[in-house]
């Protein structure tokens, strides 16, 4: 009998903060398509003598996060050495936060109220970017530090997931919640935002409380290399099938790190995690620890703007269907211009859920290029019920007749849905909006 | 060009005799650079003599100073000891590793040298990495003492201070982990002086101990190191480390009357000191009682207690700085490391591992506190503490042959100083019955410069050692 798993699921999620420059160097933190090694320094490259100072707007921004995402905040927080080698990673170590981050213990809440725990909000930087090529018939790897140095956000769930539907959406919110607060473009194509699950399988039904430490799998692996939401819920997939297979086999799945390949659709192992690897965190001596007071964590979260949650509460409370609320929060901007609109329809006495509906329909991707009010403006004249000249009207019924001889003898042979199709055609010469049910009384009188 | 009689020169007095044009920069630097190869071959105090970069700084120098430009070192030549960023010149630490590394750019307080006018005559020879008190675990070979060329420097800045023993320099800068600064200049007879950490930048300063590292001067004469301090002092938006507090004027109280001074000895920095030493910095103290100073006994732990401290957090540190060597960069690869770099680089592995953090590292930094605190509760009661630098005079070359812990022992008496981030300055007090020179330390608290600068000043007015030379 196949025994009944459930997904134990945790998320890491790295998020690049769109500062102007690096966490601990001057240079310019826009690396993205730049010539290889153009936005470098001694501190970025790791020169013998080089020294970090701390970018203060890339702390005060992952603390918004952290408030954002309901955290403490830590008063006394302090970067840490993560010790370890790799070619990509100049000074042999990476700054980072160890056992006392800006951010802990926050929550999201999803759609189904479901709250995931998150356990840590972090700063770091990130490291080089590996390149391998092949150059005059040799094999070579080769290095570019633009991307040394960048501040990232690191976001750590407990493993409160089961599901990779849940998955995605808490992805989809933390995206747009970094995004309403300005920090972060988190285009996953351009690498702003990583995502790193680590996926096993418990013996078991869905719970709806919290696991506890005892009922946890003795397992994880980690899946690397996802470039998209999409991806998040394949490798989830194809994940707990292969795990599955091993548990029925009674074989523990290896605790290891793998990586997604999106051409093949599968996971493959790449480095095994069995032993944990040695990082010899220790304080970093060269940075000061940082003092949040009360008073500045108050003034952070005095800052924040209304996040799309709580928008969109606001947005049903004024009448907007759950569905449009949603939408119209997806971005800040969209939601600002939603609203400026509903308040400005409202004023001119025209009907404010008709002009959303109108904005929305149009499927921008964030906003419209034309101001609110010319909007509003708009969606008045194309909504309001014009006149036609009586006399141009028979003309055009006239002309639809003639012109559609086929379709009116199978009115006339009784397929009486037909005379939508007419009517349709007839609304179109007129090309504006006039009382339609006005139109297709004259139509069927002309037509009999 | 007639020959000049360098080795009675200060800072003070170049400046001086530049000012009133009794000779030129370049006059001055040939002089030094004369010097240099005729004593190097006898006290190796160099790893890269700058000839080409020195004239050319003494030329400019020369214009500035017929246009009427007044730089606190305008036309000064100095040494730089080998772990210091030199934009363009050849930087080693001492190590093969970086035997063909030029930075691309200058440390800090190089920059404010430059700025001041400074003349480069080259880098100075250093144990490799910092990590000794000799200079013999240099890759490059030993510096020699040049009151005894059979005898050590002392270090890691060994070559700084030969440099200013054997006049191969007017100043010198080097930097102090545990005792780098205050020890070879002990050992060499001139004035070290260690600034609080964070008083002087550390940017560009191959890192050794980076919660410890103090860049510093190495001089003849008290006003010499004063006054390069001036230059060196201040926060630097490229050093988080740096600390805020202003920058006083170093040599304004150099002459202020230290009657009434309250100077603290404490019994166990003077145990298992060499006798002749001993009795030395003794009867130096009564020099100060006699200049209306009270001397009286203070509470301390034994400086034993900062050995285990200093050498975990340091070793620890170093196994992390020394992890950007990989040669991808820059430099050589790992295999180029001497066996000192190596054992330390284990030795501070071990510490932050799992398991081992907590029992070494963690509580290293404990320990620290209550170091910190120890000195804090003394200085409430005496403003400066006085004792020897080092426990011996300098050892002859070999000494430190199979002795893994040599730099730590060597340094005992100014460790406890080091770890707590103090002031510190070596004041030459003596010679032994061989020749060699006896240092007394006086220790201030965190941004004591001013005091210790005092103090030491006014003693050595009233012993003028810097005025006897070695036979070279």
């Amino acid at each position: 009998m196949k025994n009944n798993y459930t997904p134990v699921i945790g998320l890491e999620v790295h998020v690049e903060l769109k500062t102007k420059s690096k966490m601990f160097c001057a240079c310019s933190a826009e690396y993205f398509g730049k010539e290889p090694n153009t936005h470098t320094c001694p501190v970025c490259l790791g020169l013998p003598g080089a020294l970090p100072v701390p970018n203060k707007l890339a702390i005060e921004w992952c603390i918004k996060i952290a408030l954002a995402l309901n955290c403490g905040i830590n008063e006394y927080s302090k970067f840490d050495r993560k010790n370890y080698f790799y070619p990509d990673l100049a000074k042999g170590y990476q700054i980072s936060q160890y056992d006392l981050p800006f951010g802990h213990d926050g929550k999201i809440t999803l759609k189904n109220g479901k709250e995931i725990r998150i356990r840590r909000v972090h700063m770091e930087e990130d490291t080089g970017k590996l390149s391998h090529q092949e150059i005059d018939g040799k094999k070579v790897s080769l290095i570019d530090f633009n991307r040394s140095g960048v501040p990232l956000v690191e976001i750590v769930t407990e493993p409160d997931f089961d599901n990779a539907t849940d998955v995605k959406e808490y992805l989809e919110k933390l995206q747009q919640i970094v995004r309403y607060l300005d920090v972060a473009n988190a285009d996953m194509d351009k690498g702003e935002m990583r995502l790193e699950p680590n996926i096993s399988l418990r013996k078991g039904e869905k719970q709806t409380t919290y696991l506890k430490e005892s009922d946890l799998p003795n397992y994880k692996v980690e899946v690397k290399n996802i470039n998209s939401f999409r991806f998040v819920e394949d490798a989830i997939k194809f994940e707990t099938a292969r795990q599955q297979v091993l548990l029925d086999d009674n074989q523990r799945p290896t605790q290891e790190t793998r990586g997604w390949n999106e051409d093949k659709q599968k996971t493959f192992s790449q480095r095994s995690k069995e032993d944990a690897q040695e990082y010899r965190y220790f304080p970093e001596p060269d940075i000061p620890p940082i003092i949040t007071t009360k008073a500045q964590i108050e003034t952070y979260k005095k800052s924040l703007p209304e996040l799309p949650d709580e928008k969109a509460k606001k947005f049903i409370e004024l009448g907007f269907s759950p569905y449009t609320a949603m939408v119209s929060t997806a971005t800040l901007p969209r939601a600002n211009y939603i609203k400026n609109s509903f308040n400005w329809a409202k004023e001119l006495d025209i009907d404010s859920m008709g002009t959303v509906n109108y904005i929305l329909n149009k499927r921008i991707n964030d906003i419209p290029n034309v101001p609110y009010k010319t909007m509003v403006e708009d969606y008045k004249k194309q909504s309001t019920v014009q006149t036609v000249d009586e006399g141009e009207l028979e003309k055009f019924i006239l002309e639809v007749i003639n012109e559609n001889e086929k379709a009116v003898a199978d009115y006339k042979s009784g397929k009486e849905n037909v005379l939508m199709f007419l009517l349709g055609q007839t609304m179109r010469k007129i090309g504006k909006k006039v009382d339609t049910e006005m139109v297709k009384q004259l139509l069927i009188k002309k037509l009999s | 060009m007639h020959a000049m009689d360098i080795t009675s020169l200060t800072i003070t007095q170049a400046k001086k005799d530049l000012k009133e044009k009794k000779y030129s920069s370049v006059e001055l630097t040939k002089a030094y650079l004369a010097r240099i190869k005729d004593v190097e071959p006898k006290v190796k105090a160099y790893v890269t003599v700058t000839e080409e970069e020195a004239i050319k700084n003494a030329e400019e120098a020369d214009k500035k100073i017929a246009e009427g430009e007044d730089l606190p070192l305008l036309g000064i030549p100095l040494s730089i000891k080998d772990n210091f960023s030199t934009n363009g010149i050849r930087t080693t630490a001492s190590s093969k590793v970086l035997d063909n590394y030029i930075p691309p750019y200058d440390a800090t307080v190089v920059k404010k040298l430059k700025d001041a006018g400074m003349v480069l005559l080259g880098k100075t020879n250093m144990d490799a990495w910092a990590h000794g008190s000799s200079t013999e675990t240099s890759d490059y070979g030993s510096s020699r003492n040049p009151w005894n060329t059979d005898h050590l420097p002392g270090g890691s800045s060994g070559g700084a201070a030969a440099s200013i023993a054997a006049d191969e320099a007017l100043g010198a800068i080097g930097s102090e982990t545990a005792g780098s600064i205050r020890q070879p200049a002990s050992w060499c007879g001139v004035v070290g002086l260690k600034p609080t950490y964070g008083r002087v930048s550390r940017y560009g300063v191959i890192a050794m101990g980076s919660s410890l590292d103090s860049p510093g001067p190495i001089t003849k004469t008290v006003e010499d190191a004063a006054l390069l301090l001036q230059i060196l002092a201040g926060a630097d938006p490229h050093d988080a480390t740096t600390g805020i507090n202003s920058v006083v004027d170093y040599r304004k109280n150099l002459t202020k009357d230290i009657k009434n001074v309250k100077i603290g000895i404490a019994d166990d920095y003077f145990e298992g000191v060499d006798p002749q030493v001993k009795k030395t910095v003794e009867e130096a103290l009564k020099v100060f009682e006699q200049l209306g100073a009270h001397v009286k006994k203070v509470q301390l732990f034994h400086p034993k207690y900062a050995i285990a401290v200093y050498t975990i957090l340091q070793r620890a540190e170093v196994s992390s700085n020394l992890a950007r060597f990989d040669g991808i960069r820059y430099g050589n690869d790992r295999s180029f490391f001497g066996d000192e770099a190596k054992r330390r680089i284990m030795l501070g592995t071990y510490t932050l591992s799992a398991g081992y953090y907590d029992q070494y590292y963690n509580k290293a930094l404990k320990v620290r506190t209550v170091i910190i605190d120890d000195f804090k509760k003394a200085f409430e009661d005496v403003d400066v503490i006085i004792g020897p630098t080092s426990p011996t005079t300098s050892l002859p070359v070999g000494a430190t042959a199979g002795q893994a812990m040599f730099g730590e022992l060597a340094d005992l008496l100014v460790e406890p100083s080091s770890i707590a981030g103090l002031s510190g300055i070596n004041v030459p007090c003596g010679f032994s019955k061989e020749g060699l020179p006896i240092g007394m330390q006086i220790i201030g608290p965190q941004w004591g410069e001013e005091t210790i600068l005092n103090v030491a000043y006014k003693y050595e007015q009233e012993n003028p050692l810097y005025k006897i030379k070695p036979k070279l």
